[in-house]
């Protein structure tokens, strides 16, 4: 295990909760964006959200991450399941410390509620957005509820960068104090139609994508043909591109996954990789690490997004023996009681 | 197995949209040129009378059978490959959301196309098929059932230009 050194712990003020002071040319006082503005090689988790009241079981799952991570992802009702809501996640963990990325889905809101969210979120020292579409109420436990998609992606971005850079609402009418927020997408380079997927990521850098989390990547050819494309129309300069990778517990489960998750493309020499391990979970696991390695490698990719759904702890494994942070130690929570 | 839904009649015109995109692009630009700007004052004269409800009608008749129209009242089928956006299932107007299925199919509907996998294949056929990069703004829900010929004849009056 890598020793703390000092590092990271520069990004965090004297009061854990409090913004950090602005630096030049960044559009949040968030830890995610010092870092990759730095050049480190990020590291991201999705964290899964508790089905609960109860504020300390946040506390718990994200202690999983702390001293691993750059910043913890709250999903937004993924799936079009219902949990904690992502914007109260994000103010509890903002309250200790951490940096969030706040999911935002079009799926269950308007612009109306989202922009009073996003105002508030940024009011509660959230430095992260990341703007989704959605999955459609029909994959989830409610398929009965009305979709929204008042706005899609796209127009989201837009519409938080003019809150933001404008300091207006949709409408024109002024906002005093603008949210202070780094601002995120979805990208899905393993998606048909696959010629439209850099063209897709140009476009959202337009609407205001400063970075971008991609789908779980499991084809490293796919993501090396979509990460030339990337680079060779510079859109790596211009948004800092993280790949999601997630360890596979079981051939059935990768199988599971590629028929009922929506958008995750998992290639049969993976599936048949795992069938014929002894021991799958911990091939499931080397594949991952093998993966991040080699991702990692790849021109133009600014970190990982690590999505490992109920099995936190695996993930965190995983970033340690692949040694992704190259030694560096991201910002931990120093706790009452601890030296 | 699983049964097949009976195809909808209007879709199968959809898909030859999208395969004559170029003739269809090539079709709007000329009745936009000629009609819609030409006889600009008509059409805003027509506006809030009985007759722009006989507008209404001949649009939904016509879109409704070459593209499945839904009357959204902000047409943007020039940018789309000539495949109407609001028959994805999300209604997405900038693009495909990431679950499209290996097969171009739907991620809600696997018996449906992708709108914008369609759309993309009807962009790259059409001249100006630089157009679908462009980012559209939210849709303006109030004026949803209303025409987009007559919207548009409105919006060269308001700006002024010809």
């Amino acid at each position: 295990m890598t020793a703390a050194t000092d590092g990271d712990q520069q990004d965090s003020g004297r009061d854990p909760g409090a913004p950090l002071p602005p630096l030049p040319g960044h559009s949040s006082r968030g830890r995610l964006e010092r870092v990759l503005r730095r050049g480190e090689f990020a590291v991201t988790a999705e964290m899964d959200p508790p089905d609960s009241a109860d504020a300390d079981e946040v506390y718990q799952r994200a202690a999983v991450f702390d001293g691993w991570v750059d910043a913890i992802n709250a999903t937004d009702g993924a799936g079009a399941n219902c949990h904690m809501s992502s914007v109260a996640i994000c103010a509890l963990l903002t309250r200790v410390g951490y940096a969030p990325v706040f999911q935002i889905s079009c799926r269950d809101h308007n612009r109306i509620a989202i922009q009073g969210n996003v105002l508030g979120a940024a009011a509660m020292g959230v430095g992260n957005i990341l703007c989704l579409t959605g999955d459609g109420v029909e994959v989830g436990d409610q398929p009965q509820a009305k979709p929204v998609f008042d706005l899609d992606g796209i127009s989201l971005l837009e519409t938080i960068r003019i809150m933001r850079d404008e300091k207006r609402f949709l409408s024109g009418r002024k906002i005093a104090s603008p949210p202070e927020v780094f601002l995120g997408a979805a990208i899905n380079p393993f998606a048909p139609p696959v010629d439209y997927r850099p063209l897709r990521l140009a476009k959202k850098i337009a609407a205001g994508a400063q970075f971008v989390q991609s789908q779980y990547c499991f084809d490293l050819p796919m993501l090396r043909d979509y990460m030339k494309r990337a680079v060779d129309q510079g859109l790596h300069e211009e948004c800092f591109i993280l790949i999601g990778v997630g360890p596979l517990a079981s051939a059935r489960a990768a199988r599971w996954i590629r028929e009922h998750v929506p958008g995750v493309h998992i290639p049969e020499a993976v599936i048949d990789r795992l069938a014929g391990a002894q021991d799958q979970i911990r091939e499931g696991r080397d594949l991952c690490i093998e993966l991040i390695q080699q991702i990692r490698e790849v021109e133009g990719v600014a970190g990982i997004h690590v999505m490992a759904y109920r099995r936190e702890r695996l993930a965190v494994e995983i970033i340690e023996k692949s040694a992704v942070l190259g030694g560096r130690r991201p910002w931990k929570r120093q706790q009452a009681g601890q030296a | 197995m699983t049964v097949r839904p009976p195809v909808r009649p209007r879709s199968g015109l959809r898909r030859w949209s999208v395969r004559h995109a170029r003739l269809l692009e090539w079709l709007y630009e000329h009745f936009e040129t000629i009609l819609l700007r030409g006889l600009r004052p008509l059409w805003n004269a027509l506006r809030g009378t009985r007759a722009e409800k006989g507008v209404i009608v001949v649009e939904q008749g016509v879109k409704g059978l070459l593209f499945d129209c839904r009357m959204c009242g902000s047409c943007v089928l020039i940018a789309t490959g000539m495949s109407c956006p609001m028959t994805c299932l999300k209604g997405l107007r900038n693009g495909p959301c990431g679950g499209v299925r290996a097969d171009g199919s739907c991620e809600l509907d696997a018996e449906q196309p992708c709108a914008w996998v369609l759309a993309w294949d009807g962009n790259q056929r059409m001249r100006r098929n630089e157009r679908i990069a462009g980012l559209q703004a939210p849709l303006d829900h109030s004026r949803r059932g209303t025409s987009s010929w007559l919207n548009k004849a409105a919006e060269w009056a308001d700006d002024g230009s010809h």
